[in-house]
């Protein structure tokens, strides 16, 4: 069936589209909800996948974006402070945990004080100067203490993947990441996630940009975003979806 | 199969157009650098080395805000309704930014040989400038001027720290380098793998290519 549009905004872009940049964390089970989208809809997402900080500082400048989906507040803050979001669509889509990984069959810590142990010379995180899942870990290990005695033997990562891929090959003998890209890798062994209450608060939050070409469709994938049945497959992934129940955890898969 | 051909393809096409972008500036600088002595002469010299020895990123971010949409260069293209930011414009901008040094760099070199009296012969018999320039200087620094362009050339295909600033990862501007980064950041190692390979398969090209022009070896 030939979809009418009914109303293509100034400029040149074509109005079947949706332009979207997006935390490279969140890269799976948003390319899966974007099909839906596709088929249902026939409007077509085009997924600009980055670190957070990168696609804050592009939209920034004025990258022709329709919808920002950063992984923390900060980065969005940031475009905010530009004036390039429409503040009255700013949501938080999602939130993460925190988990502590190490090499499948490496010795594990039960707990975040187990890591002060020299067994873990090398810990492997996102750069706490700028990738939000480092100055998460940040926040994380600082609020027990922990951090002082563990800086000199943090590796920071230009990325949270990084940090994980680091874990995977036996370069680091743990790693902070988040506990979706824990579940995404079968070359690491999950110690132990982080309890919610006891980890900072992981927020992605989602916003319209004001100068969006296709602003109409942006808030129609955003709402989407927000269905159940894009909210269960982000939670198949791992990630906590606000108002519901935290995802299946692999480690008790068979 | 096809995804990773038509990303190469498309690298190798802008690549080329980076090229045949650069050629013209990098050219006159070159032959400015190799020939005159005017006041300056250090500080255009370091300009355009500088996208060599900054961080690509850093060169990204310059290029992201004069290019952007609310960058005084990109805010000019945009109301003739030029965009740039996230277009294949931008992949070609950060590519011959990026690959410009080594361009500049081989081809001064070029002009350097090129024995002086030659060109003044040329002027004493009444070739203006430019006809000195075209059909005396080039031809013979040939040579220099070639490898470097083929430098550019392989830099450009390699390019990636700015290309993402500028150009985004998106599906209509992605480049070698771009995907392998998506790739490996979403974990398609296999892909990524793949893309490397032909990525290497090229570069080696151009670089052998280059190395030969550039070897001096007496032409067989």
């Amino acid at each position: 069936m030939a979809m009418l549009s009914a109303c293509a905004g100034p400029g040149a872009s074509p109005p079947d589209r949706v332009r979207v940049s997006a935390a490279v964390s969140l890269s799976d089970p948003l390319a899966q909800t974007a099909d839906g989208f596709r088929r249902e809809t026939g409007i077509a997402v085009e997924l600009n996948l980055g670190g957070s900080s990168t696609l804050a500082t592009q939209i920034r400048a004025g990258a022709p974006v329709d919808l920002f989906i950063s992984a923390d507040e900060r980065q969005m803050d940031r475009a905010a402070a530009e004036g390039r979001i429409d503040a009255s669509t700013r949501v938080v889509l999602l939130s993460n945990r925190l988990a502590v990984v190490t090499p499948v069959g490496a010795p594990a810590p039960r707990g975040p004080a187990d890591l002060s142990d020299p067994m873990f010379a090398r810990i492997a995180v996102g750069d706490p100067a700028g990738v939000p899942a480092g100055v998460y870990a940040r926040g994380y290990l600082a609020s027990l203490g922990l951090w002082d005695a563990l800086a000199p033997r943090l590796a920071p990562m230009r990325s949270v993947r990084a940090a994980l891929a680091a874990v995977e090959a036996g370069d680091a003998d743990a790693g902070v990441v988040y506990r979706t890209d824990a579940l995404a890798s079968d070359d690491v062994a999950v110690a132990f996630e982080v309890p919610e209450h006891e980890g900072p608060p992981i927020a992605y939050p989602a916003a319209v940009l004001t100068d969006a070409p296709n602003a109409a469709e942006a808030a129609r994938f955003l709402a989407w975003l927000q269905r159940p049945a894009a909210r269960d497959t982000f939670a198949q992934a791992g990630f906590v979806v606000p108002g519901t129940a935290p995802g299946r955890d692999r480690r008790t898969a068979p | 199969m096809s995804d990773i051909l038509s990303v190469a393809a498309f690298t190798a096409g802008m690549a080329a157009l980076a090229t045949a972008v650069m050629l013209p500036p990098g050219l006159a600088v070159a032959w400015l650098l190799a020939r005159r002595r005017f006041p300056g002469h250090a500080v255009l010299e370091t300009l355009v080395s500088l996208p060599l020895v900054l961080p690509p990123v850093a060169t990204g971010l310059i290029l992201v805000t004069v290019l952007g949409r609310r960058g005084p260069l990109g805010g000019l293209l945009d109301r003739i309704g030029l965009e740039v930011m996230f277009t294949w414009r931008a992949v070609v901008a950060a590519m011959a930014v990026m690959g410009l040094p080594l361009l500049v760099r081989s081809a001064r070199a070029g002009f350097e040989q090129v024995d002086r009296r030659c060109e003044q012969i040329a002027a004493t018999l009444g070739a203006r400038p430019a006809r000195v320039f075209f059909t005396v200087s080039l031809p013979l620094a040939r040579r220099g001027v070639l490898a470097g362009a083929l430098l550019g050339f392989s830099r450009a295909l390699g390019e990636f720290g700015a290309t993402i600033m500028v150009a985004g990862a998106l599906p209509g501007t992605r480049t070698i380098a771009v995907a392998i980064y998506t790739y490996t950041e979403t974990g398609q190692t296999t892909a990524a793998a793949a893309m490397l390979a032909v990525s290497a398969a090229i570069a080696c090209g151009a670089l052998l290519a280059s190395n030969r022009l550039a070897g001096g070896a007496a032409p067989r």
